[in-house]
Order: C-alpha cells, then structure tokens, then sequence
C-alpha cells in the first residue's frame, strides 16, 4: 500500500513537471508582450518592463524559475492586472468555483442514484423511459446552452432567481443546475446499468427467497453494491465540471476560475492560463488518486499490489 | 372399438433419397455478424430513427455548398428579420416581431421586397440564419468526423500495438497514456487553440489530441483477450505475419468495440467544436459553425430568440441523435448489455 501510494505520488509529480513544462514552452512560442502600447515606450522602458516581469533573462533561466516558482505555488504576475500575482488571483477566486463544482456535483450524482435506481428498479415501465430520456437529454445539451435557458426562463420571465453576479445562496442555484446537468445524467445512466446488473444476481435472488421486502432488498444489497463501481466516474465527472464551469461562470457572470480562464485566454493572459492550467491539472490528479484509493477500500475485491495492474 | 381406416396401398409412396430428410441441416440463413447486428438495431426502434435523421442531417449538411451557397453574403439593411415563411400565418413563422408591446411586420418596416423572405430569419449583419445553420451544421459534422478519424486510427493502432507487444512497451504506452489523460482534456485543447489559432484543423487536432486515449485503452484490453484465443495462436504457429494477424484477425474482432465508442467519440467532439467556438478561441469569423452561431444568438437571446434557438436545436438534435444511435449499436454489438 505504501509503495502504491508513494508510487502514484510519483506519477502525479511527474506529470504536473511535465504540463508545467509544456505550458511554458507553448506560452514562449506565442506572440505577444505584456507591453500595452508598444509603439510609444522608448527603449529603456520597455528593457524595465521586461526587467519587471523577468523577461530579460535567457529562456532557460526564465524556465528554472518559473518551474522552481511553481513548486512553491507562485506562478508569477499577471499581465492583465498590472503587479497581481497570479496566484492572489486565483486564491480570491476559487471559493466561487469550488462552492458552485461541490454543490453540482453532490446534486447532480444524488439525483442520479435516485433517478438511476428507480429507473432499474422499475425497468422497462414508464419510469424507466423518462428517466433514460432526461438522462440522454442532460448528456446531450451542452452546458452553455442549458445555462442560458435556465437564466433566460427562471431569472428573467419568471423572476425566480437572480440572473447573475454573485451574492447568497440563491445566487448558486441557477449556475449549479446548469453545471449539476451532466453529472446527473452521467451518474443515473451508470447507477441504471449497474442496478439492473446487480438485480440480477444470484444473491438478490436469496434475498427475496428468504422473503425480504422489495424496499429492504434494494435498500440493503441492491443499492450498495451497485454504487461502488460509481467512484470510478467520479474523477471524469470533475473534469466534466471543470470544463462546465468556464461557460457556466461567464454566463452567470460568476467570479470564479472558469470565468478568469476564458477572459485570460481572450487578452492572452499567459502566466494566469499556465497558474489555471496547472492548478486543474493538479485538481484532476489529486481526485484520481483519492478515487483510486478509496475504491480499493470500499471494494476488497480491489486488491491494490505494488505491481500495477 | 376404434374404426378402422381404409388405406389403399397405392396411397402410400416411398421417400425419395434424393430429399432425405437431415437433421443435421440448419434450414435458417446463416447471419454474419454484422447483419445480425443489424438486424437487433432495427429492432431498437429509438436508435433506428435517429439513424436517420443523421443521415437526413448529414445529406442536407453535405449539399450545403450547392443549397446555401452564400452563407457569409450580408445585407445590412435586412439585419435581425424574423423568420417568414410565406403563406404560413403564426408568430414567430410571418415576419412579424414585437415592438415595445405591439407586433409589426418586421420586413415592411426594413422596405424588404415583398419576394424575398428568409425561412429562419437573418442575423445581426443580414446574413441568412438558415444558410448559415446549414453550412454550421456543416463544419460541425466535420470537425466531429475528422477528429474521430484521428482518434481512431491512432487509438486503435496505439492499443493493439500496446497489448500485442506486451512487456515493457506496454508499460511505458501505458504510463504515457495514465499521464495524458489525468490532464483534464480542455485545459489540453484550449493550450492548443491557443498556439494553433483558430480554424478547422487546429480544432480537429486539438480535439484529436487526447481523445484517443480512451480507444487506445478499450483496443488494448480487448486485444489482450484475443491474444491468448486459440485462433490467433493457430495462425502465430503457421508463421503469420504480425500485420497479417492484427489485421486479419485482431480487427475483424475489435470492429464491435470500436464501433461502440466511433459512436461515442463523434458526438463529444462535435460538442467541444461548439464549445471552443462558443467560448471564441475556435471557428474563426465569418465562418459559421454550431458554435459560434449559438454564441452570436445568445447576445439578443431576449428580444431575438430565435437567433438561437435554431442553431441550439440543430446542435442538440444532433448530439441526440448520436447518443441514442450510440446505446443501441451497443446493445446490438453486445447484447449482454441489452435491456433484459
């Protein structure tokens, strides 16, 4: 266990070097100054410019030290706002983000369990129909375009919520449905297909011949055993989340990440998209090896050895 | 007592031995596998129709360069006319929009000529919304097909070649691929927009770039079961190429898995073009794709509705489509997994 986990941690590192290393030569291959007016600026000021935000140095040199710098969780200053430090940005940011991705994701993947299971439970009925036809429906619309419908139908005609900004709690319910949409979809489909595998074995079999309730069956075997496997989509569900969140937050004019994102790709923010690019990165790794772990717990069948799969 | 039956003997006549009746003959026709497949998917009624509505969509996305021949042609003066439709007399279908509470016929207040009318209306540069649909649904099939093209080659070569060698290149495939793919994909497509630029093979590449990780894993797990089948040992012992083998026998076995996911794949790349558009890094104006249709609809989403809805519902009935199409091909490759 412990060399599994060492080694995971490993690849982890490995991996987010190797990100923050493409990111940044990618970024120095892209046009593109922190210079806003470059015609006007004589020589020496743009040399201090440069000076400032350490572009002076050779290319090598700026590597070391933003890779060194980001080790330390310091991904340098933005160019859009003048003298903030990318992650001073992201660190007043991410709130928002985190509290709109939980609140969707724990909505989107207990609907789900609910919706999935009914759906299973009463297998080729009507129920079942609507609910694989919600799901197609959650999986199929894109995410922007169920954020502007939500906002247009519920804030604006029938005033039920705000349309945008960011304030209270009932300011999250609109963006988090529009985020929650596919998690739930994702979630019923998977929870429907286990189910119905599940309800099919020979123990669920024993069980209603010992003459337990339909309920206690579902309750007690059929449920629990047919939501372990769901951990392992927890991981592409957040990167479903995190890809949402960029549309999402923009629409609801959340200020989160995902909106910071795309505004900084627009004006070619470079040192807020490598501080962003890592930090989901280093989101998505941590979450799949947390899912990883916890499956080989709740599952014994999973046995974890040092050797890989 | 019984009555007794009165047969003549002539009534009776030997078998011929030419149709010997035999046992052991299968009377049904027998069906390939890709027939039978066929047959279970049009069973599934759902996924039959979406079957071809697809190909409806794709015939009329296909003939748009001749159909919508002018998709980028704009008249200023005929900016943000509803949809008209002539002889068809229903709002939101006649040309007639509101106007601080009162409706008036939007094309006699901008002096259109009473011949020309545009079935979905135009946009904010006077630009035919049901031209540019056509050719956005266009581009949009394209950079899905393109991508799962890609995808497809490169997953699949990558997986039978991973599984096939075994040992340490497999380990090393693998841990290339545990690596990209812990990389949420649109940071990694978004990376790319950005040092490609816009247009369409950019986009079919970045899409491309890590979406082959999940063919490649499905390819080497079925590959590795069919390595040990006895038929492919059979054919090892006869001194079969290596290529002669995987394209022989390994292929023909894989086609059901790779179909399943093809079908998967398409429609999650045609949802990341819209995305890329919509957000601004992907399709470049003044080229319409799904995308950036929906993006230009959505800023007078309040008083011009249907400048986006038509090109959302083109894209949602497409992604749609592709999903159910996609559940029943794998019930139909896999009837294991059918509703039971």
């Amino acid at each position: 266990m412990a060399r599994y986990l060492a080694r995971r941690i490993f690849y982890l590192a490995l991996t987010l070097f190797l990100i923050a290393s493409i990111t940044f030569f990618l970024m120095k291959l892209m046009p593109g100054t922190p210079l806003n007016n470059q015609a006007k600026l004589t020589p020496q000021q743009i040399k201090v410019i440069y000076e400032h935000y350490g572009l002076n140095k050779p290319v090598w040199q700026q590597y070391v030290s933003y890779i060194v710098d980001a080790a330390h969780g310091n991904f340098g200053l933005s160019f859009q706002f003048s003298d903030q430090p990318v992650s001073y940005l992201i660190s007043s940011r991410i709130g928002p983000s985190m509290q709109l991705g939980g609140q969707a994701m724990v909505v989107g993947v207990v609907v789900g369990i609910v919706v999935g299971s009914l759906s299973a439970i009463r297998k080729n009925t009507w129920i079942d129909g609507t609910s694989t036809f919600i799901s197609i429906l959650g999986i199929s619309i894109p995410s922007f375009v169920l954020a502007i419908l939500l906002q247009y139908y519920l804030g604006l005609k029938l005033q039920l919520f705000p349309i945008a900004d960011w304030g209270g709690f009932s300011y999250t319910v609109l963006p988090t449905l529009a985020l929650a949409a596919s998690p739930f979809a994702e979630t019923s489909r998977f929870v429907r297909t286990e189910m119905v595998d599940v309800l099919g074995s020979d123990y669920i079999e024993l069980a209603r011949a010992k003459g337990l309730s339909r309920m206690g069956i579902v309750w007690h075997h059929a449920l629990r055993n047919s939501l372990i496997p769901l951990v392992t989509v927890i991981g592409p569900l957040t990167a479903a989340i995190m890809t949402g969140s960029m549309v999402v937050e923009n629409i609801f004019s959340v200020p989160g990440i995902g909106e910071q994102f795309v505004k900084s790709i627009l004006v070619n923010d470079y040192p807020t998209i490598m501080g962003v690019t890592l930090l989901y990165s280093a989101l998505l790794c941590a979450i799949l090896l947390l899912t990883d772990l916890v499956y080989g717990i709740i599952d014994p069948r999973i046995r974890i050895t040092g050797k890989g799969e | 007592m019984e009555e007794k039956m009165n047969l003549a003997p002539d009534a009776f006549e030997p078998v011929s031995k030419k149709d010997e009746l035999d046992d052991e003959k299968i009377v049904a026709p027998s069906r390939t596998f890709i027939q039978d497949a066929w047959r279970r998917l049009r069973q599934n009624k759902a996924s039959y129709v979406c079957l071809w509505i697809l190909v409806v969509i794709g015939l009329i996305a296909f003939t748009s360069p001749i159909t919508a021949s002018h998709p980028n042609v704009s008249h200023p003066n005929y900016a943000n006319l509803p949809p008209k439709i002539p002889g068809v007399n229903i709002n939101g279908l006649n040309g007639t929009t509101m106007v601080a509470g009162k409706r008036v016929d939007a094309y006699k207040q901008n002096n259109v000529p009473s011949k020309i009318h545009y079935t979905l209306g135009t946009d904010y540069l006077g630009r035919s919304l049901a031209e540019r649909i056509l050719r956005g649904t266009l581009v949009s099939l394209l950079i899905g097909l393109f991508a799962t093209l890609i995808d497809l080659i490169v997953g699949v070569g990558y997986g039978v070649v991973s599984a096939w060698k075994g040992g340490i290149t497999d380990i090393i495939l693998q841990r290339i691929i545990e690596v990209i793919s812990s990389v949420p994909n649109i940071v990694i497509m978004v990376l790319l927009m950005l040092v490609l630029k816009g247009g369409m093979l950019p986009i079919i590449l970045a899409i491309a770039f890590n979406g082959w990780t999940t063919m490649a894993r499905l390819t080497r797990a079925q590959t590795l079961q069919l390595k040990s089948q006895e038929y492919v040992l059979a054919a090892r012992t006869l001194g079969e190429s290596t290529f002669k083998i995987a394209v022989k026998h390994l292929l023909p076995n894989l086609s059901s898995v790779i179909i399943i996911q093809t079908m998967f794949t398409i429609p999650s790349a045609i949802f990341f073009e819209a995305f890329l558009s919509y957000i601004g890094i992907g399709i470049q104006a003044p080229t319409a794709s799904l995308g950036t249709l929906i993006s230009d609809g959505q800023k007078n989403f309040q008083f011009l509705p249907y400048q986006m809805w038509y090109p959302a519902i083109m894209l949602s009935i497409i992604m749609i489509a592709f999903n159910i199409l996609a559940d029943g091909l794998r019930d139909a490759f896999d009837p294991r997994t059918a509703r039971r």
